[in-house]
C-alpha cells in the first residue's frame, strides 16, 4: 500500500518487514535475538546485497574497463550499472561526476590532495568543531604541506553548527569548507544548504562528508549544488572497502589524478602519461569491482522504499530513544540539535561508557562506546567517552524497549 | 547477572569509586603515562623507587571501572616489591587475564607454572600472596574487548621501569589484546 506521500512504485519503510531481509540480525545471545544499534558505525546488509555479490564473484568476475573478453565486458556493464545507481541515490547530473573510492575517507582524502594541491600558502580550509576524524586529519595533512590555515566553525550550545560564526570565518582566503551533513556523535543535521550558499559567495568549494547522511536522508547534491559529497558503503547496507566522491564534473575535469596507475590513463610513454577524463581519472589500479556492484544492489534495495519514509522512521526512533532514555533518570543524551538524526549519544552518571556497554553487550544490545573518531567534540562537551546507540531501516520500538531494560540493569549492577 | 557480577566484583566497583593511592606522588622517582587511543582512557602513574624497591606508587586515571581498579589494586601490590618481582608480577597479571605479552623478554608465565630461577625468590617472599588480591580480575580474560583496560595500568608499570616506546606499551588496547574466540 502506499500514502499519499509516496513516491510511485515505492512503499513506506515497515522495519519489522525490512528486518527480515538482514541474515545478520538473526544471530542470538541466550536465545534472544541481538538488538543491533551500531548502524552509524556500520549498517547490515540485506540478503539482496550478499546474493549480488555472490554472482558478481561468479558471473562478473572480471577486471573492468581493460579485457574484450565475455566476463570483463559483464563486470564492466554491472560496474557502471552500479555506478548510475548512484547517481540516482544523490541526485547528480551525470554517471562521470561519481568516482569509486575504497571509502568515505579515501574520497575526501582524494580531495585533499587531487584539489589541495592547487592552493597556496596563507589559503584557508574551514571545518566544523564536530568533524570525525576523517574529515579533519585530510585538512590537517593538507594544511601542513601547503602550508594553509586550518580554521574550525564553533558549535552553539545545542551542538549545532553556529551559522552566524562561521560566516564570519569565511573570506577571500577560505578555499575550502569541508563538514559533516549529519554528526556522528551527537546526530545534528548541519544546514549543508546554507553552509555551501556562504562558501560560494566567497567562492570557497565546498565538501560535504555524507557518511552518516546518506542512508537516513533524501539527499540531492544538485539541490544542495555542494562541490563535493562523499560517502562510505558499509553505513549504506553495502560492502565495506568501497565508496563515492562525487563531483561536479567541471571541477573534476579540472583536477588532476592522485594517483597514478593503470585504468586512469589515455596515453603513456615512459615519460609522461596523459590521463582520462573523470571519473577513471581518479580511478588508479583495479577498483573494488564487486563492492561497487555490491553497493549498487544495495541502492537498489532501498529504492523499494518510499525515501522520506525513511528518514521519518529514523528520526521517530532518535526521538522515541531520547525520551525512553531520559525517562530512566541519572541519564543524559549528548546534543540537542532541533534537528537530529541517525544516533542518540549519551552517558549515565557514575558508570564509564566502556562498562555500560560490556554490559548491553552481555545483553545482546550491540551499540558503540568511546570518542567515537571525534576526539575534539567530546572535548568540548568534556567527556571522555559516550555511548552510541545508532539506528538502521531494521531498528524498531522494541529494540529501544532492550536498551532501555539493559541500561536498568547497568545501574542496578554499579548501583548508581 | 553471573558472568557480570563476576567481571565487576564488588572489590573492582569500590576501587573504581574510591581508588587507593590515587594521585601524585611528589618524591616519585619514576613516572610514566599511558592513553589508550581507541577508548580516550587515560592514566599516570607514580613510583618511589629505593635500593631497587617500590617503596611508594600512586596513580591518577581517566577511565573506566576495570582500568581505575586495576590501578589502583596494582599500586597496593607493588608496593614494598623488588622491581624484578614487580615485573614478575606484571606477566602473572597478564596471564591471569589472557593478554599474550607479544616480545616479552623471558618466556611468558602461565598459572600455577613457575620458572626455576625464579624458585628462589618466590620463596623468600611469595609472588602469590601478591597475586592473590588481584585475582578478582581473572573474569576479564571472558571479555576479550576488555582485557586492555586491565592490562593499561601494568603496561604503564613496564613503561615506567623500562623507558619502553609508546608503540610498545599500546598493544593491549581494547580488542587487540587477544585473539582466541571466547564463548
Amino acid at each position: 500500500m502506499t500514502t499519499p506521500t509516496a513516491e510511485p512504485g515505492r512503499a513506506p519503510l515497515d522495519a519489522e518487514r525490512a528486518r527480515l531481509d538482514f541474515p545478520a540480525l538473526e544471530a542470538r545471545v541466550d536465545g534472544r535475538p541481538i538488538v543491533y544499534l551500531d548502524s552509524a558505525a556500520t549498517a547490515q546488509v540485506p540478503r539482496a546485497v550478499l546474493d549480488t555479490l555472490a554472482r558478481a564473484h561468479v558471473e562478473q568476475r572480471a577486471n573492468v574497463h581493460r579485457g574484450a573478453h565475455a566476463l570483463a565486458g559483464r563486470a564492466t556493464d554491472a560496474y557502471e550499472v552500479a555506478r548510475a545507481a548512484v547517481q540516482r541515490w544523490i541526485g547528480a547530473a551525470e554517471p562521470e561526476e561519481i568516482v569509486f573510492t575504497s571509502g568515505c575517507t579515501a574520497a575526501i582524502n582524494l580531495v585533499a590532495y587531487a584539489y589541495g594541491e592547487r592552493l597556496a600558502p596563507g589559503d584557508e580550509i574551514v571545518v566544523s568543531a564536530l568533524e570525525h576524524h576523517s574529515n579533519l586529519v585530510p585538512w590537517q595533512l593538507l594544511c601542513e604541506r601547503r602550508g594553509l590555515r586550518l580554521c574550525v566553525a564553533p558549535l552553539d550550545a545545542t551542538g549545532q553548527l553556529d551559522l552566524a560564526r562561521y560566516a564570519a570565518l569565511l573570506g577571500p582566503r577560505t578555499r575550502l569548507v569541508a563538514v559533516a551533513h549529519v554528526s556522528n556523535v551527537l546526530g545534528s543535521v548541519l544546514p549543508v544548504a546554507e553552509v555551501t550558499r556562504l562558501a560560494h559567495a566567497v567562492g570557497a568549494r565546498v565538501l560535504i562528508d555524507g557518511a552518516q547522511a546518506v542512508s537516513r536522508l533524501a539527499v540531492d547534491v544538485r539541490a544542495l549544488d555542494c562541490d563535493f559529497y562523499a560517502f562510505s558503503g558499509h553505513k549504506l547496507y553495502g560492502p565495506f572497502g568501497v565508496g563515492v566522491l562525487y563531483g561536479k564534473r567541471a571541477l573534476l575535469e579540472s583536477m588532476p589524478p592522485a594517483f597514478g596507475g593503470g585504468g586512469m590513463v589515455e596515453e603513456v610513454s615512459l615519460e609522461r602519461a596523459s590521463f582520462a577524463p573523470p571519473p577513471l581519472r581518479f580511478e588508479a589500479g583495479t577498483p573494488n569491482v564487486s563492492g561497487a556492484i555490491g553497493l549498487g544492489a544495495a541502492i537498489e534495495y532501498l529504492e523499494r522504499f518510499d525515501k522520506s519514509s525513511l528518514e521519518r522512521h529514523d528520526r521517530a526512533l532518535v526521538r522515541a530513544c531520547e525520551e525512553a532514555l531520559t525517562a530512566i533518570g541519572g541519564v543524559r543524551c549528548i546534543g540537542s540539535a532541533a534537528d537530529k538524526l541517525g544516533v542518540c549519544s549519551f552517558v549515565v552518571d557514575g558508570i564509564h561508557a566502556h562498562d555500560l556497554s560490556t554490559v548491553l553487550d552481555r545483553r545482546g544490545v550491540l551499540v558503540r562506546a568511546g570518542h567515537h573518531c571525534a576526539e575534539p567534540l567530546m572535548q568540548h562537551y568534556g567527556l571522555a567517552a559516550t555511548v552510541r546507540a545508532s539506528f538502521g531501516i531494521y531498528n524498531t520500538e522494541r529494540d529501544l524497549e532492550r536498551l532501555v531494560s539493559a541500561v536498568r540493569e547497568a545501574k542496578e549492577l554499579f548501583r548508581r | 547477572m553471573s558472568d557480570l557480577s563476576a567481571l565487576y566484583h564488588a572489590t573492582i566497583l569500590e576501587h573504581d569509586e574510591r581508588p587507593h593511592n590515587y594521585g601524585r606522588l611528589p618524591e616519585a622517582t619514576h613516572t610514566a603515562k599511558a592513553h589508550n587511543p581507541l577508548c580516550g582512557d587515560r592514566i599516570e602513574l607514580w613510583l618511589r623507587v629505593e635500593d631497587g624497591v617500590v617503596r611508594a606508587a600512586s596513580f591518577e586515571a581517566r577511565g573506566c571501572a576495570l582500568s581505575r581498579a586495576s590501578g589502583s589494586l596494582m599500586t597496593e601490590a607493588l608496593t614494598g616489591l623488588e622491581l624484578e618481582r614487580a615485573l614478575r608480577l606484571a606477566e602473572r597479571f597478564e596471564a591471569l587475564v589472557g593478554a599474550q605479552r607479544r616480545g616479552a623478554r623471558s618466556a611468558p608465565v602461565r598459572e600455577g607454572e613457575t620458572p626455576a630461577e625464579l624458585d628462589a625468590l618466590e620463596a623468600a617472599a611469595s609472588l602469590e600472596e601478591r597475586l592473590e588480591p588481584l585475582r578478582i580480575f581473572g573474569p576479564v580474560s571472558a571479555f576479550p574487548t576488555r582485557i586492555g583496560c586491565a592490562v593499561l595500568s601494568w603496561d604503564t608499570l613496564r613503561r615506567a621501569l623500562q623507558n619502553e616506546p609508546m608503540a610498545a606499551a599500546l598493544r593491549f588496547e581494547a580488542g587487540l589484546a587477544r585473539r582466541e574466540p571466547v564463548k
